[in-house]
């Protein structure tokens, strides 16, 4: 019954993350992600990371995709404006090459035996990852705020119209 | 219970279709966007991992990779403003200005 709900959910993830690249508008991509993105709290969840669930849907499809779509609405693309593709015989070799790859991969993680898991089991709730994170990986920790903190002049910098 | 190879192939197939996309698609936000399904794949592992070996590390890597893709989001977006401000299109072809 769970592999079912499982099978379902992955679907939606894989159908949804194939429509990104088959839409001709980049807005109905952007909706496609955020679908895909939910799917993938869901399967989250499946694997006991309810924090992680929540926090896939409040930053990434509640505010990195909007950021995509405000910025899409903000420029006001042409449906497509792609002329002459100057690397369109790439897809006619890369997509298979990617096939072939994709094979190799399934065959491979498919035969693989998966070792009994030990210890006792994991809950990923906030208080057992923010206890992690303020205790092992607090320098990690402080340097993505440094990071966050040069993202943010540097998304200031190149958005602005003369500087 | 679900096996983690079931986790790993969706990792895989998603993977693969961002690398397709990365590949063929000539809009620079439809790169970004094949960035994010990467980007989600990649976390899928981890989270998979973490669960199967029963350790917290997984999942707050996550919160880092996260952390990164929203910065990659904000700077990649402000340079496609930039971008279109300046040569009125979103085609990765035409802005061909270094390419010798």
């Amino acid at each position: 019954m769970i592999q079912l709900v499982f099978l379902l959910f992955a679907a939606v993830a894989a159908g949804a993350a194939i429509n990104v690249l088959i839409q001709k508008h980049v807005l109905y991509s952007a909706l496609s992600l955020i679908l895909m993105l939910t799917a993938m709290s869901i399967l989250f969840i499946f694997l006991r990371a309810e924090f992680l669930a929540m926090i896939q849907i409040i930053v990434y499809a509640g505010a990195i995709m909007v950021l995509f779509v405000f910025v899409i609405m903000l420029l006001n693309l042409p449906a497509d404006e792609d002329g002459v593709d100057q690397l369109r015989w790439l897809k006619f070799i890369g997509i298979p090459l990617g096939l072939f790859f994709l094979f190799f991969v399934l065959a491979t993680l498919w035969n693989v035996e998966a070792p009994p898991a030990s210890g006792t089991a994991l809950n990923g709730s906030p208080r057992a990852i923010g206890e992690s994170l303020f205790t092992d990986y607090l320098l990690p920790f402080e340097v993505t705020s440094l990071l966050i903190l040069i993202a943010l002049v540097g998304a200031v910098v190149f958005a602005k119209k003369d500087l | 219970m679900i096996p983690i190879n079931w986790y790993l192939i969706l990792s895989a197939v998603l993977f693969l279709i961002g690398v397709l996309g990365f590949f063929t698609k000539r809009n620079v936000i439809a790169l970004l966007l094949s960035l994010e399904i990467m980007l989600n794949a990649v976390n899928l592992t981890f989270v998979a991992f973490s669960t199967q070996h029963r350790q917290i590390s997984g999942q707050v890597f996550v919160f880092f990779v996260l952390v990164v893709a929203a910065s990659e989001a904000a700077v990649g977006l402000a340079l496609v403003i930039a971008m279109f401000r300046n040569r009125e299109s979103l085609n990765v072809d035409r802005s061909n200005l270094l390419k010798w």
